[in-house]
């Protein structure tokens, strides 16, 4: 299931300004990489390639190879529509569909695969919100909207919305970063239970959360204003924590940032 | 770069003392005050009018010796008067409806079109020219509607008339071309800008969080738009229908120069199909003979179920836009 990421060369662009530039970085499969960096030096836009969400802005494009697994994710026969059905994405905030369900937000993704099965679609949303660890907090209000959840349990449920459809790849841009303590810890775990069986970039600000969590990290950064952003180094987390072969790490995750 | 220097910045953008006197609301009184007695004067003017109307109509209302509500006759002039307004009742809702039910649908495909397919440099002049359509002058539309339009959609009356005539709404009519069916499209025509604009700007309210939650999913456009813009703008549907409703309720002179009068003494024909007048048409048809208090008592009477018609109809469109903000905020 979980796949590999290679990516070579990428340059992104929105219209004319360059982002991000030149990177490269491999990802493994069924583990979990961050990405760090100071604002504005491009993790989400990095992250947003690896599901074709970044051309969503008008003008927004890349140029370079984005891999997942020998599949080139820009190739020209490649529908953007079914590399989103194949790596999903929980957003910094959380975005349940307000007038649905929790219900129908779980099983909205599956919906949209064609899948029509009462019994189907109740195992795939009992499943997901187990999988999300939500279950026992909603299991008897599956018809309330989704809205009516607190911030943690929406963006739990944005989790269950996002592993209903079983993608390859989890991606999460700062998904902790409108949450409280409790909620954010509940998301931590979760994610060492996916990373079993998904691939997982997460983006976050919090360098305890990149050390809990994950695998490897990359940390990002940009020369100035108006330069593009760039990958500076990426290794394992223990490594970059302890002795990052970058001055810019390790002021960066130091707190000595400039 | 100078680390220490931004990090001391930071730590002078902090509030300083701790100010809590007053901030100088002067301004705001006086402006409130303003606004209070602009209000207070609207809603005065409103209940003046509505007195004035009533005082108007109840002593006609009170000899009349039809049912005013139920009857098909209209007699004012005679003594003592007869009038009521059952068909002027019928043929409002009846072209209104049918306008809305034209206007509608092609308003929110143009708007989806306006915020979520036409690339920018189309969009901005599509919306100019459907903004455009609601400066064009009613009698025009009426003049346009019973000269050109009105020949080309024959065709189309006679063959629905003649082959589903068994529907009571599509039964054959008058032999003119002034019929509630002409009147519809036109009216349609005339409210699409409206109901246009309004859901054109719910629909692009809809929060990119949530279609970018859609796209995510795999959605396609299509899917986004069902599942994220729709939703959201149900609401907004609703009350720019029912804002189009008031205005096609209201319509007096495209109406009047397009719809064809029927006789008096006609039998009652529900159809499209059909001639007939409106409350507006009606009044205005017949302005010149207001000579009578009570002849003139009875078209107020007839004004009042119509302004009555449009403040329910408009009151609607408002509860159901509150309640959607509030469920959105
Ligand atoms: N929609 C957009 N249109 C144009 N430029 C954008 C857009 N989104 C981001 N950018 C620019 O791209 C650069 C990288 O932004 P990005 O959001 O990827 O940074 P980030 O590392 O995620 O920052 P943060 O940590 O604050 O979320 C910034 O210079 C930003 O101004
Ligand atoms: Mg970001």
């Amino acid at each position: 299931m979980a796949k590999r990421i290679d990516v070579s060369d990428l340059d992104i662009y929105y219209g004319a300004f360059k982002a991000v530039e030149g990177v490269n970085m491999t990802v493994e499969p069924r583990s979990v990489t961050a990405f760090i960096g100071p604002s504005g030096c491009g993790k989400s836009t990095m992250l947003r390639t690896l599901n074709r969400m970044h051309e969503v802005v008008p003008g927004a494009r890349v140029e370079g190879k984005v891999l997942l697994d020998d599949q080139d994710l820009y190739g020209p026969d490649v529908d953007p529509v079914a590399v989103r059905r194949v790596v999903g994405m929980v957003f910094q905030r959380p975005n349940p569909f307000p007038t649905m369900s929790i219900y129908d937000n779980v099983a909205s993704g599956l919906k949209l695969n064609g899948v029509r099965n009462k019994a189907t679609l109740d195992a795939a949303v009992e499943r997901s919100l187990k999988g999300a660890n939500l279950w026992k907090e909603v299991q008897d209000r599956l018809n309330r909207p989704g809205g009516s959840l607190s911030g943690g349990q929406q963006q739990r449920l944005c989790i269950a919305r996002a592993i209903a459809v079983e993608p390859q790849v989890l991606l999460m841009d700062e998904p902790c970063s409108a949450l409280d303590p409790i909620s954010t810890l509940a998301i931590e775990d979760l994610v060492a239970q996916l990373k079993e069986k998904y691939t997982i970039v997460i983006v976050t600000h919090n360098m305890q959360q990149a050390a809990r969590v994950s695998d490897n990290t990359a940390f990002f950064n940009l020369a100035g204003q108006g330069k593009p952003g760039k990958l500076i180094e990426m290794d394992s987390t223990q490594r970059i924590f302890s002795n990052p072969s970058e001055k810019a790490t390790e002021a960066y995750i130091t707190g000595r940032f400039g | 770069m100078a680390v220490t220097n931004e990090r001391q910045q930071l730590l002078d953008r902090r509030p300083q003392g701790l100010d809590l006197g007053p901030t100088g609301r002067g301004g705001d009184r006086l402006f409130g005050g303003l606004a209070k007695g602009s209000g207070i004067a609207v809603i005065a003017l409103v209940v003046f009018v509505g007195g004035f109307l009533l005082w108007l109509a109840v002593p006609a209302l009170r000899a009349n010796q039809a049912s005013f509500l139920f009857s098909r006759e209209w007699m004012p002039g005679i003594q003592p008067p007869r009038f009521g307004i059952v068909d002027l009742l019928w043929t409002t809702v009846l072209v209104s409806g049918f306008a809305l039910l034209l206007a509608v649908p092609v308003a929110v495909g143009v708007a989806l079109f306006l915020t979520h397919y036409a690339p920018r440099r189309v969009a901005g002049p599509v919306t100019y020219v459907v903004d455009l359509l609601a400066a064009v002058p009613s009698i025009i539309f009426g003049i346009w509607g019973i000269k050109e339009l009105a020949p080309k959609l024959a065709p189309l009356s006679s063959f629905l008339s003649g082959n589903l005539g068994g529907f009571p709404l599509l039964r054959p009519g008058i032999a003119d071309n002034g019929t509630v069916f002409v009147a519809g499209v036109v009216l349609a025509i005339m409210i699409l800008p409206i109901v246009t604009a309004f859901t054109r700007e719910v629909f692009a309210q809809a929060p990119r969080e949530h279609k970018e939650a859609a796209l995510a999913l795999g959605a396609t456009k299509w899917e986004m738009i069902r599942l994220t813009v729709l939703p959201y703008g149900r609401s907004g549907m609703v009350s720019a229908a029912m804002l189009g409703l008031g205005r096609a309720l209201g319509e007096t002179i495209a109406i009047m120069i397009i719809l064809s009068k029927p006789s008096p003494d006609s039998p009652f024909n529900p159809s499209l199909f059909a001639g007939g007048e409106t409350f507006a048409s009606k009044i205005a048809n017949n302005a010149a003979e207001f000579d009578s208090p009570t002849k003139t008592g009875a078209y107020i009477a007839a004004g009042l179920v119509l302004f009555v018609l449009t403040f329910v109809v408009n009151a609607i469109a408002r509860l159901i836009l509150q309640h959607s903000e509030r469920k959105h905020a």
